[in-house]
């Protein structure tokens, strides 16, 4: 028997797995690990100011996380800061701020919890076909750009001299993140989404010998670990968000402890 | 000239207020190896950046003809070992490679055993040869070399180095490659462009050699050992031996190439 939230937090989950692995791969390949948390902790700033002026909670977590990665490719044309400290910086700045907006909310009936850990009541059929649509999107982008942006991971230099427009893949592949982290925030919450993206990247690594097989795979396991994660939420009256998180994190451990890994290069 | 094929002219750049290359003038032909040569620190890399359009300069200006292929292999490719990597995914730039497209250039540089190794494991002188490779791909009118022969061992430099003398002879296409190698590049280049910030001098390799500011720059010891492996002496030696400087007027010409 299965109730209606449950399928929808499932179908929404297995959405936001699919296009994360690909995704995660490269925040995996070009060390953006840090990138994706100081996007989705502005995610919460998108929230806050969506609810403070009414206006629909996904197109202004999308258009915060879409500003903030736009400005942090402008902010790291300048060369007094590191890139570390600048994404620290936005990442508890935007999350200060967020919480500080939301606090001046009246009568704010906000449940904070959700929007930090994820909440499987959350999903709504609307957010699905948020997550349908970006997510549809982001593969259709990534399917078409993909020679590029592995030439432009593999080395930069070399992918501009061979007619790679950088700059523009760059911007690109942080504004795909920033959509499926706006997307994916309501399941897994603000504070885990990035162990979605890297979690399943990075178990697909050892048994992978092409980079469009770990992509590939990061996706399988991710829609694994999301589903085995939301079902043992439902099960146990766990947080969803933690649940899939641990649920990535033993098929991460299994993998890494399995001794018979296929050749990988 | 209509064989030239990159022209620079009065380039300047600099970083965080210190001039890096100082107005520096050459152009690149057809069918020809440009070797730039200089010590560390001396603007060889910027400058090559510049010819590749990867750095724009502050000053002057740079003609490139216009579409152009180029092909480069740069001094080190760091590749992350996250990124799991063929070298013959590796060679697969766009789709539209075909795997014959593939073999023929891993044959040229005598690379097909390594097809299905991992990126990650080759040596030094396997990654320039793939490197090498993945530019040949391009089918290029020019090729740009940073220093390719680093981390490889003596027989491997001059293997490379005949390598390099042979696809440009075979392609007909256009060599700009930076080198330390002062002997070892000499016999296979046309025309070598000494640099310390700005252009010191430029010629043919012998020419070069007997330069007072190339024998400045190098040391007199390092001028001889070079005249060792030039094998058409046409400079003159006084009684004593030691090499006289060839004239001002003689090795500024340009014309050593075939075009």
């Amino acid at each position: 028997m299965f109730y209606d939230f449950l399928l929808f937090a499932l179908l929404g989950g297995v959405g936001v797995a699919i296009v994360s692995g690909p995704l995660g791969a490269f925040v995996v390949w070009r060390r953006m690990s840090y990138f994706g948390d100081s996007l989705a902790h502005s995610a919460l700033l998108g929230v806050s100011i969506g609810i403070f002026l009414e206006i629909n909670l996904n197109i202004a977590i999308i258009v915060c996380c879409l500003i903030l990665a736009v400005a942090l490719v402008a902010m790291q044309k300048q060369h007094f800061i590191a890139t570390d400290t600048l994404l620290g910086i936005m990442a508890h700045s935007s999350l200060s701020l967020g919480l500080v907006t939301i606090s001046f909310i009246e009568d704010a009936r906000i449940d904070l919890m959700a929007f930090l850990f994820g909440d499987l009541l959350a999903i709504l059929p609307e957010d699905l076909i948020w997550i349908g649509a970006g997510g549809v999107l982001v593969l259709i982008l990534l399917y078409y750009y993909w020679p590029q942006m592995i030439s432009m991971t593999i080395n930069e230099e070399l992918a501009q001299v061979e007619g790679v427009n950088v700059t523009k893949m760059r911007l690109l592949l942080m504004l795909m993140i920033a959509l499926v982290i706006a997307v994916a925030m309501k399941i897994v919450g603000v504070l885990l989404i990035t162990s979605l993206l890297i979690i399943p990247a990075a178990s697909a690594r050892p048994l992978s010998d092409s980079p469009e097989k770990m992509a590939l795979l990061a996706s399988g396991l991710g829609v694994a670990a999301v589903v085995l994660g939301l079902l043992a939420s439902f099960e146990f009256d766990t947080p969803a968000g933690p649940s899939v998180v641990v649920a990535a994190m033993l098929i991460f451990i299994s993998i890494y402890l399995w001794p018979f890994k296929r050749h990988a290069t | 000239m209509n064989s030239d094929i990159v022209k620079l002219q009065d380039v300047n750049i600099s970083f965080s207020g210190k001039q890096v290359v100082k107005n520096v003038s050459f152009n690149l032909h057809k069918d020809c190896i440009t070797t730039l040569i200089g010590p560390n620190g001396a603007g060889k890399t910027t400058l090559v950046k510049i010819v590749l359009g990867l750095i724009k300069p502050d000053s002057g200006t740079v003609w490139r003809r216009p579409e152009m292929m180029v092909g480069y292999v740069p001094q080190k490719l760091h590749i992350d070992s996250t990124f799991p990597l063929t070298v013959r995914r590796f060679l697969q730039i766009s789709r539209s490679i075909s795997s014959e497209a593939i073999a023929q250039a891993v044959a040229s540089v005598n690379i097909e055993n390594l097809l299905d190794n991992s990126i990650h494991g080759l040596s030094g002188g396997e990654m320039q040869r793939v490197l090498l490779s993945r530019a040949l791909l391009r089918d290029p009118q020019l090729l740009v070399l940073d220093e390719p022969v680093q981390g490889v061992d003596i027989n491997g430099q001059i293997e490379l180095y005949q390598l390099i003398a042979d696809i440009r002879k075979a392609r007909g296409c256009s060599v700009l490659m930076i080198s330390h190698d002062l002997h070892l590049v000499m016999s296979a280049t046309d025309h070598v462009i000494c640099m310390n910030q700005h252009i010191c001098c430029s010629g043919h390799p012998e020419k070069i050699t007997n330069d007072p500011s190339y024998i400045e720059m190098f040391g007199a010891a390092s001028a001889k050992t070079m005249a060792l492996y030039a094998h058409h002496h046409n400079h003159d030696h006084n009684l004593h031996g030691d090499v006289l400087p060839a004239n001002e007027a003689e090795h500024q010409h340009t014309q050593e190439c075939n075009h």
